[in-house]
């Protein structure tokens, strides 16, 4: 269990002043300087060192990622964008920070700027999220007043501008590279992967694509020390995490908790228990609505990191744990995130755009108890056939959640056939 | 519809938007100029705007209408002043989201996509809106209204059709995403 003094979101439900001045008060700003003037292998080799692995769902070390950035020539323009277009279903924590913590945010971004050689910044943030980015951008304005932004950033000796960038609602700008396109102006279309952004990224340029929580850690990583963060969690596993629980448990909730919790004690604790007792749970997503479900006997045990999940075929993806009882009409609960893929696939590629519908009039057959076994043989295949097939990573994790419920609950979908049949 | 104009004001706006991008990039602008328009408009972008914008910022108008098609945010035809935005994923969906839609349906007689006769209110079932720990959500217009059951939802569109002020934020009186308060006899619902 994480101690209190281990925190770094201190603000996380908004109890305190979000503010500037609020902001320094819980020890963000505090030294920035002396941070930067460490020097950017410094800053990459602390990163590197405490084991942090991108928020966002990949889980990709974060000082790998900006070790990327080509450094033979200073002289080329480099970006860094954030990404705040959080709209994985089961994640809501990147909206906290956000809206009550947009420092930790701001002076992160800084770091990474001078880390990565980048004098301006894009936060790309979900349209929908109105008055969250008017928090951070009131929180922008309040840095560049104090010196905290702009020239000479926090009197670095670095430039450094960063703006915000609302988007108007499309969960495929999460995605790195669609998120590039719609920055620039166009459809949210994903990228052919490489050039990966670092060398090819906005505007042609180099640019490191980082999410929200990711870079809200750095500042207190440097401060702390590598070896703090990295002595949290389990190994390759290190660090802090923002889990966001939602379903049915008794107080849904976001936590911020170590790395490697066990998923009980996380729900049991901060979640107030499965509604009508843990013996009443049927299945969880552990890791945002992309990752395959587990039932309750693997939720007995299992950890919440990247590896321990991972083993049970799942992931722990965003960490948005979405709990299932008893009641639930889990062929439904999946139909429904089918056809979110359905409506999000932005028709690129033509497995996930005929897929993600396909698989959503299937399950809502299945649900029925339309059809007979092999129609499960057959959805099943085709997931396979979506999974890798398409540009980026929205055909997998539209298949995924499918094999999850194939692999786990596919007496209840014979069931159903049953049923029907009789009836 | 005559041409579309930004207003003095906005005017003013659109050209520190620009100042974000560098000058040979100011299709970048595109979607921060779009929903300038819209809020201009009214809570919707008439085609007349779309071809102003793709003007000013240079780029064809197939371009515009692909922009402004590709994203759920822009609303291509007139609205009612209030859109309601449930949120229909499965996060919400486990925790009531059905009720909610039940709500507009037996209260408002509108379904998804429809719009009351006296304009005032639009319905729209939306995909995951990033609120999941406060789950059911609906947003109405820019904000959340977030721990909703039917009957704290029939209130605030009974509070919208007098004209009352609404509280956005948790129905329940949550903080933020912090656990609610266990009361000591409540009921597991």
């Amino acid at each position: 269990m994480l101690k209190a003094s281990d925190r770094i979101f201190t603000n996380l439900y908004g109890t305190h002043d979000w503010h500037l001045k609020g902001a320094e008060a819980r020890g963000d700003w505090d030294k920035t300087k002396a941070l930067i003037a460490k020097g950017k292998d410094w800053i990459i080799q602390e990163i590197t060192a405490s084991g942090l692995r991108g928020r966002g769902g990949a889980g990709f070390p974060t000082g790998r990622k900006w070790g990327f950035i080509p450094s033979d020539d200073d002289k080329t323009l480099r970006y860094l964008v954030v990404n705040a277009d959080e709209s994985e279903p089961g994640t809501c924590k990147d909206r906290d920070i956000l809206r009550f913590e947009p420092h930790k945010l701001i002076e992160g971004a800084l770091i990474a700027a001078v880390a990565i050689g980048a004098h301006a910044g894009y936060i790309y943030i979900r349209g929908e999220f109105y008055a969250e980015a008017n928090h951070v951008e009131e929180a922008i304005a309040e840095a560049y007043k104090a010196g905290l932004l702009g020239k000479n950033a926090a009197k670095s000796g670095w430039d450094f501008d960063l703006y915000v960038h609302r988007g108007a609602g499309a969960y495929i700008c999460g995605e790195e590279t669609a998120l590039l396109e719609s920055l620039e102006g166009r459809k949210g279309m994903p990228r052919l992967k490489p050039p990966f952004p670092a060398i090819v990224g906005l505007y042609g340029c180099p640019t490191i694509v980082n999410n929200v929580e990711t870079l809200a850690v750095v500042p207190t990583i440097l401060r702390r020390g590598a070896s703090w963060f990295g002595g949290i969690g389990t190994p390759n596993n290190t660090g802090t995490k923002i889990y966001c629980l939602s379903g049915h448990v008794n107080t849904p909730c976001n936590v911020e908790e170590a790395m490697g919790i066990p998923l009980k004690e996380l729900i049991e604790k901060y979640g107030g228990g499965v509604r009508g007792g843990w013996d009443n749970l049927l299945a969880v997503i552990p890791g945002g609505s992309s990752v395959p479900l587990i039932p309750k006997d693997v939720c007995e045990k299992v950890l919440m990191d990247f590896t321990s999940l991972a083993e049970v075929k799942s992931g722990l993806g965003t960490g948005g744990v979405i709990v299932m009882d008893k009641s639930t009409d889990i062929v439904r609960a999946i139909a429904r995130l089918s056809k979110f893929y359905m409506h999000e696939s932005c028709g690129q590629c033509t497995p996930c755009r005929e897929g993600t519908g396909w698989m959503w009039r299937m399950l809502i057959r299945l649900a029925d108890g339309v059809g007979n076994s092999k129609d499960i043989d057959v959805l099943e295949e085709v997931t396979y056939e979506i999974e890798g097939h398409t540009i980026c990573a929205l055909g997998d994790a539209a298949a995924w959640p499918v094999q999850g419920l194939i692999r786990h609950f596919r007496p209840e979908l014979e069931r159903r056939l049953k049923m029907n049949s009789i009836a | 519809m005559t041409a579309f104009k930004f207003s003095k004001e906005n005017a003013a706006r659109v050209k520190e938007i620009l100042t974000h991008y560098p000058p040979d990039r100011k299709a970048s602008a595109i979607l921060p100029l779009f929903e300038l328009a819209q809020r201009q408009c009214g809570g919707w972008l008439p085609k007349e705007a779309i071809e102003a914008i793709t003007e000013m910022l240079e780029i064809s108008l197939i371009r515009g209408y692909e922009v402004a098609t590709f994203y759920t945010m822009f609303n291509l035809k007139p609205m009612g002043k209030y859109h309601l935005q449930i949120c229909g994923t499965t996060p919400c969906m486990l925790r009531g989201s059905e009720d909610l839609k039940g709500v507009c349906k037996r209260h408002l007689g509108i379904e998804n996509k429809e719009t009351t006769k006296d304009g005032l209110f639009t319905l729209t079932e939306v995909e995951c809106i990033g609120a999941c720990a406060n789950a059911p959500v609906v947003q109405i217009n820019d904000d959340y209204f977030e721990d909703l059951d039917e009957k704290s939802f029939l209130k605030i569109l009974e509070d919208l059709k007098a004209d009352r002020k609404v509280k956005s934020g948790s129905a329940i009186g949550r903080q933020g995403s912090a656990p609610e308060k266990r009361r000591p006899h409540a009921k597991s619902k």
